[in-house]
């Protein structure tokens, strides 16, 4: 164990990841393409709140405090929060959504399979079941992209504009700060940086068989690690956070 | 997950009278009708606009609840609603499936519903105003609904009973997520307490709406139940949704918004205060609070789906193209 | 005006290893790959499969009911293909 917050920052960040992403998903509930894709865009939804819950509730214990999952994933201030830009981007058009879920499951299937062997026994059986969870969401976006990508002349569009207004965040997965390093120097976390060659192979050879490409990116956008979001994360909070600000400290 | 008592049923049917008889006593006899057995007509009609207005229904439904997702006061609460209304969407999936194994495809069916032709449920014509009203749903809407999917578990129609044995037992929870909502809420503060009120204040006539009108005499109505598609009244079921209910709101400590409400010792019955059909009508006819946002929001999906649905089939049939271009390439 | 149909697919659900897969229900995907993944989300939703068929609803050849005299009556009177036909005494023990 170790005797700073760096453990519980490092499972934050996790945690956080998984929640942003999860509330996004969860609106297109009722707004997705066709029924059978409402469907399946909650199940993942559904996953990605579970990882969350797990990892608020491991960074509870961690931290040791008396928090629980509610308090670490609701009643922190917006700089607090230290997902992952891409997390936080608006869902946009199908192509978009479909784009972000896409970079976000094509780096965090490497990232779960690494954690599995992390010293942290409690990381590391949630690394277990969330493998088997993100491999689907790879699978399940590859295909959209696929589909999109090699559709019809609009699909096609409008995956380029959505490659192009996501790929700028996708740099930010792979940092390895202080913290980052801390982790994996005790065994516990995982090397991003390593995953960027698997991430980008993956990235490629389904782009490829969508007949799109990578977009050259000139400037990598970063900052969530370190709490500076972007203008979108304080109108996700305003909704996260609404009930148990206007209603401070009652059980729901 | 939601039903409604039929609107609009329209049993009319020309077949000779030999036909008829024999199509009876399999009803009679409680055999199931499959998709291609020979039926009458009107039993055909009354089923494909019983079982679209349910699904519609299951689909319009998805819209209050939706409103909530991201704004639900914890994750526990979040995923379970999350679930509830991901259920919605399969129930409606599950009911256009079983409506389209007599004839007429999904692509009509949300045609019909897009262009107002088909109706859905009046209850969600109503606003979802407070976190106290997703409480107030699944307790009351889906506990109103599940009265009547019951019942349709046994109707004579094979794939309709079948979808709805699937969609009881997936419901089993609804009603429950719903009620555990109100029971924190009631042992909750002053202020909670107040919401739980104000929601139900707010969804209780909807929510005996639900069922219907008396049908009285309703020739419509009887050939419903002859053909064994309806099997209870609106009134019976009605009177079971009251009496269920009304000691789960004196357990919350709530008060149910009907002076005339009593226990009628002989009946074995609540009697309950008059119900507003004008108001009921109104809002089926496209006047209450939340129809055209309802539908527009729907219009609006379907419309920002369509690039999506082309693309996919714009690519099956390059991959169709493709394989057929290998095989006679190898031949 | 009605848009281009998405092709249905019928859905058959092996809930665990040792049964045979059962009909499950009905979607619609443009291609089998997405036919599967609809299958898997909209059907298996509560731990219901361990395996998934998905086929074209419309390869699927059935009887007419118009011949189910013909094509299944002729096999009620042939009782003999029943155990209970044959009459074994009782000393003799199960069988």
């Amino acid at each position: 164990m170790t005797d700073d917050n760096s453990l519980f920052d490092y499972v934050i960040r996790l945690a956080d990841d998984h929640l942003i992403l999860g509330q996004r998903l969860g609106e297109w509930c009722g707004e997705a393409p066709t029924l059978e894709e409402d469907l399946a865009l909650a199940n993942i939804a559904l996953d990605l709140i579970g990882q969350a819950r797990s990892l608020y509730d491991y960074a509870a214990t961690v931290e040791g405090k008396g928090r629980d999952e509610d308090q670490l994933a609701f009643l922190r201030y917006e700089r607090d929060y230290r997902n992952a830009l891409i997390a936080e981007l608006p869902n946009g058009d199908f192509a978009c959504t479909i784009t972000r879920q896409f970079f976000v499951a094509a780096f965090m299937k490497p990232f779960w399979h690494a954690m599995l062997n992390s010293k942290d026994a409690t990381l590391a059986a949630i690394a277990a079941k969330a493998l088997k969870e993100v491999s689907y969401h790879l699978r399940h976006a590859s295909e959209w992209v696929i589909r999109l990508g090699d559709g019809t002349e609009e699909s096609h569009r409008r995956m380029v504009d959505a490659l192009d207004e996501m790929s700028i965040y996708t740099g930010e997965l792979f940092e390895m700060d202080d913290l980052s390093k801390r982790m994996v120097e005790q065994g516990i976390g995982v090397d991003a940086a390593g995953l960027e060659r698997e991430w980008r192979t993956t990235v490629e050879t389904v782009l490829s068989e969508a007949t799109l490409k990578f977009p050259e990116v000139s400037h990598m956008q970063t900052g969530g690690r370190a709490g500076r979001h972007t203008e979108h994360l304080g109108h996700i909070l305003s909704e996260l956070q609404y009930m148990q600000r206007t209603y401070p400290g009652l059980t729901w | 997950m939601y039903s409604q008592g039929l609107i609009g049923a329209d049993g009319a049917t020309e077949e000779d009278e030999a036909f008829l008889q024999a199509f009876q006593k399999r009803i009679d006899a409680e055999l199931k009708i499959e998709p291609n057995d020979p039926m009458p007509e009107g039993y055909r009609k009354t089923l494909v606009r019983q079982m679209s207005q349910h699904a519609h229904s299951e689909i319009i439904g998805m819209q209050p609840e939706g409103n909530w997702i991201t704004r639900a006061p914890t994750l526990r609460r979040k995923a379970a609603l999350l679930a509830k209304i991901q259920d919605e969407g399969g129930h409606g999936l599950y009911l256009y499936s079983a409506s389209e194994t007599l004839g007429v495809s999904r692509e009509e069916l949300t045609d019909q519903l897009l262009s107002g032709a088909a109706k859905y449920s009046s209850i969600f014509n109503y606003p979802a105003l407070t976190w106290a009203d997703i409480g107030a749903i699944g307790w009351l809407v889906d506990g109103a609904a599940i009265m009547n999917q019951i019942a349709l578990c046994r109707c004579s129609y094979g794939p309709y009973a079948r979808a709805m044995i699937r969609i009881c037992k997936e419901e089993s929870f609804h009603q429950r997520q719903g009620y555990e909502i109100m029971i924190a809420l009631c042992n909750g503060s002053d202020e909670q307490k107040e919401l739980a009120q104000d929601a139900l204040n707010r969804f209780w006539w909807p929510s005996l709406m639900m069922f219907g009108p008396s049908e009285g005499d309703s020739v419509h109505s009887s050939q419903s139940m002859a053909w064994k598609i309806k099997r209870f009244s609106n009134d019976d079921l009605r009177d079971k949704f009251i009496n269920a209910t009304v000691p789960q709101a004196e357990y919350l400590g709530l008060s149910v918004p009907d002076p005339d409400l009593r226990w009628n010792e002989q009946t074995k019955s609540y009697d309950h205060g008059d119900i507003d059909w004008e108001e009921f009508w109104r809002v089926v006819k496209g006047d209450g609070p939340c129809n055209r946002e309802r539908m527009k929001n729907r219009r609006r999906v379907h419309r920002e789906g369509a690039w999506v649905r082309e693309a996919a089939l714009a690519h099956a049939q390059k991959r169709e193209e493709r394989k057929q271009t290998s095989r006679m390439a190898a031949e | 005006m009605t848009e281009v149909t998405t092709p249905l697919w019928e859905v058959f659900i092996r809930a665990r290893n040792g049964l045979s897969h059962k009909h499950a229900g009905s979607i619609h995907a443009a291609d089998s790959e997405m036919a599967l993944q609809a299958a898997r989300d909209v059907y298996t939703r509560r731990g219901e499969g361990q395996s998934v068929w998905v086929v074209r609803s419309s390869d699927i050849v059935a009887s007419d009911p118009v011949d189910k005299d013909m094509m299944f009556e002729p096999t009620a009177t042939k009782i003999y293909r029943h155990p209970t036909f044959y009459e074994i005494p009782d000393e003799v023990g199960n069988m």
